[in-house]
């Protein structure tokens, strides 16, 4: 801890006439130590008290019975208990799941797909990467509603398109498997041109020659991508699954509200809306917060799986 | 034609850094036709990617008896409504909610966190390390995770049903802090060193020389701040239940459930819930976009 401040002690005889115009009793190095708590505090005061406490509050709560506004009762493991035992939990973690495991993996394919045409110079291509950025500006409540409209069995320009092209309409929202994709799909649709932004700026990082070498000697598109992009992309690629993932987990809580309100037959109620329901829609403050942090536990789980298959994103292979 | 334009936008000043020599002489050889096909692709996934903000926006003038009429030019529009939207319910007030919450969050946001990030970034002082990484930490916490204790300290700390409720807790975000952070780490500290010398403070240091230099980086948080509040649902949900405090997004969310199949209203007061970050998109294009690169380089 010292250390840190160790090299200022040579630097403070240097600046004596500046010290003797200040107050005295505080050397320059404990005015800057000061300043530096002036800065830090509003800043380290709220994400205390509005991410900090919370989070442990979130662990503290889930051993306790709260029962409506304010009173607790102790009960030890007895939400986790009733987690085990709750086949709604359980269904909404498979949903969760699967989920995560068809949306991440799209994501990054459509992404980094879009990312690698909207790096080419093409005529145009400002206004192609503006419109595929698009969605991503459009709040998700926006966004529910206009899929809802889409989407509809009757009236909706989807089954209309379908049926114009010669196949029967299909229920998009009425079917829990059908619902849950296009929950995906309406995802993919806004958070598609975000990460192509980012794998754009990765691409753009990757030195020209290394293609142009290739070239030279003979390689095609997909060896290039292969040989170059690929491993030198790894830094973006695991920022975004990254992202992906944490925000696949814990995200999506406002489409699922306003596009499916986590129906039909519960197929859209992602763990998420369920814990969400079951604190501000029965009350459950503890029982959802015994759920809530069991969540993190596997997003952290998640987040080492994901460090551990990319190897924190480094360039390198070894060490 | 295609060599044509391709020769002027190989002449156009980039703004990539790499050398263009080369790029050059290999985009020269590619067949026309992949080009072609490039640009054809390109164009089909804009247009999917465009078509439901377009559908949205032509279906929210189409009156009621034609909106579900799966026609994308309208046949007859009207305004009729965007009238209906704003004298059914307060929508501007819901309009005016969303503005000063949002922009009263940037402000503040911007002003804590550069504080912040000038400390990380420049002042030496005892644990400044663990600091950061606390603060970095906070990252990995997502605010639907943790977001009923914070309505329970929300609660505590007497915020339910306020502007303060909807503003303070949303102030405080470590990504804010760490871009700010790593921007300030690749400033000169010359000019700051040679103030310090001269017998300036640290805050007349930060407020004088740092947060003038700051300035792109700023906006382009400022209007990422903006965007991101003016679409937050979950937390004023949460916090609100008073009409006079409905932010836009509840807004159009409950309206949406009073007139479930009146479409032509409900797009038109999605639309103008939209409207904003459309314009916020295509005036700040350039900040929204260096900011996530930004982000994504670290």
């Amino acid at each position: 801890m010292s250390s840190v401040a160790a090299p200022d002690r040579t630097a403070t005889p240097a600046s004596e006439s500046v010290r003797r115009s200040r107050p005295p009793g505080l050397s320059r190095k404990h005015r800057e130590w000061v300043a530096a708590g002036l800065f830090l505090a509003p800043d380290v005061i709220g994400l205390l008290l509005f991410v900090g406490i919370p989070m442990v509050l979130s662990v503290a709560m889930s051993f306790f019975q709260v029962s409506g506004f304010g009173s607790y009762e102790w009960v030890g493991l007895g939400n986790y208990e009733r987690m085990m035992n709750d086949p709604l939990f359980w269904s909404s973690m498979r949903i969760t799941g699967l989920y995560v495991v068809v949306l991440v993996p799209v994501l990054f394919c459509v992404s980094l797909g879009l990312g690698l045409l909207v790096k080419q110079k093409l005529p145009g291509m400002g206004a192609y990467r503006t419109m595929l950025f698009l969605p991503y500006v459009i709040s998700l409540v926006v966004v529910g509603l206009l899929w809802k409209f889409m989407l509809d069995d009757q009236v909706g320009v989807v089954n209309r398109a379908m049926r114009a092209a010669g196949f029967d309409g299909r229920s998009w929202l009425g079917s829990p498997s059908l619902a849950l994709g296009c929950v995906i799909a309406v995802m993919v649709w806004v958070m598609m041109g975000y990460y192509m932004i980012i794998f754009l700026a990765g691409l753009q990082e990757i030195p020209n020659e290394y293609y142009e070498a290739a070239r030279l000697d003979g390689a095609g598109p997909w060896t290039a991508f292969r040989t170059i992009t690929w491993p030198l992309l790894r830094p973006t690629s695991f920022f975004v699954v990254l992202m992906a993932t944490v925000a696949a987990i814990t995200g999506g809580l406002d489409l699922v509200f306003v596009l499916t309100n986590g129906g039909p037959a519960n197929g859209t109620a992602l763990a998420i809306f369920y814990i969400y329901q079951q604190a501000f829609g029965f009350g459950e403050y503890g029982y959802a917060a015994a759920m809530g942090s069991f969540l993190v536990l596997i997003m952290v789980i998640c987040s080492a799986v994901v460090f551990k298959l990319t190897r924190g994103g480094r360039f390198d292979d070894g060490e | 034609m295609a060599s044509d334009t391709h020769a002027v936008t190989a002449r156009r000043p980039h703004t990539e850094r790499r050398p263009h020599t080369e790029r050059r002489s290999r985009t020269g050889r590619r067949p026309r036709t992949g080009r072609a096909g490039l640009t054809a692709l390109a164009v089909v996934l804009s247009a999917v990617s465009v078509f439901p903000v377009l559908w949205m926006v032509v279906s929210a003038f189409k009156t009621r008896s034609t909106v579900t009429d799966g026609k994308l030019i309208p046949t007859e529009i009207t305004v009729q409504n965007f009238v209906y939207v704003f004298t059914e319910v307060p929508f501007a007030r819901y309009l005016w909610n969303s503005f000063f919450t949002s922009a009263v969050i940037t402000v503040a946001a911007l002003l804590f966190h550069s504080m912040a990030a000038y400390a990380l970034a420049r002042l030496r002082f005892p644990g400044r390390e663990k600091i950061f990484m606390a603060i970095f930490a906070t990252l990995l916490v997502t605010a639907p995770v943790v977001l009923i204790p914070l309505f329970l300290v929300a609660r505590e700390l007497h915020l339910l049903n306020s502007y303060a409720g909807l503003i303070i807790p949303a102030i405080f975000n470590a990504f804010g802090i760490f871009l700010l952070r790593q921007f300030y780490l690749g400033l000169p500290k010359e000019l700051e060193e040679a103030a310090i010398i001269d017998g300036c403070g640290h805050w007349r240091v930060y407020w004088n020389i740092v947060l003038p230099m700051s300035r792109p980086i700023l906006s382009a948080l400022a209007v990422f701040f903006f965007l991101a509040n003016w679409n937050a649902f979950v937390w004023p949900l949460v916090v609100t239940n008073d009409e006079a405090l409905t932010v836009v997004q509840l807004g159009i969310a409950s309206f949406q459930t009073q007139y479930s199949s009146n479409w032509n209203y409900i797009l038109a007061a999605a639309t103008v819930a939209a409207l904003p970050m459309l314009a916020l998109f295509f005036t700040f294009q350039r900040q929204i976009v260096e900011s996530i690169k930004t982000s994504g380089l670290k």
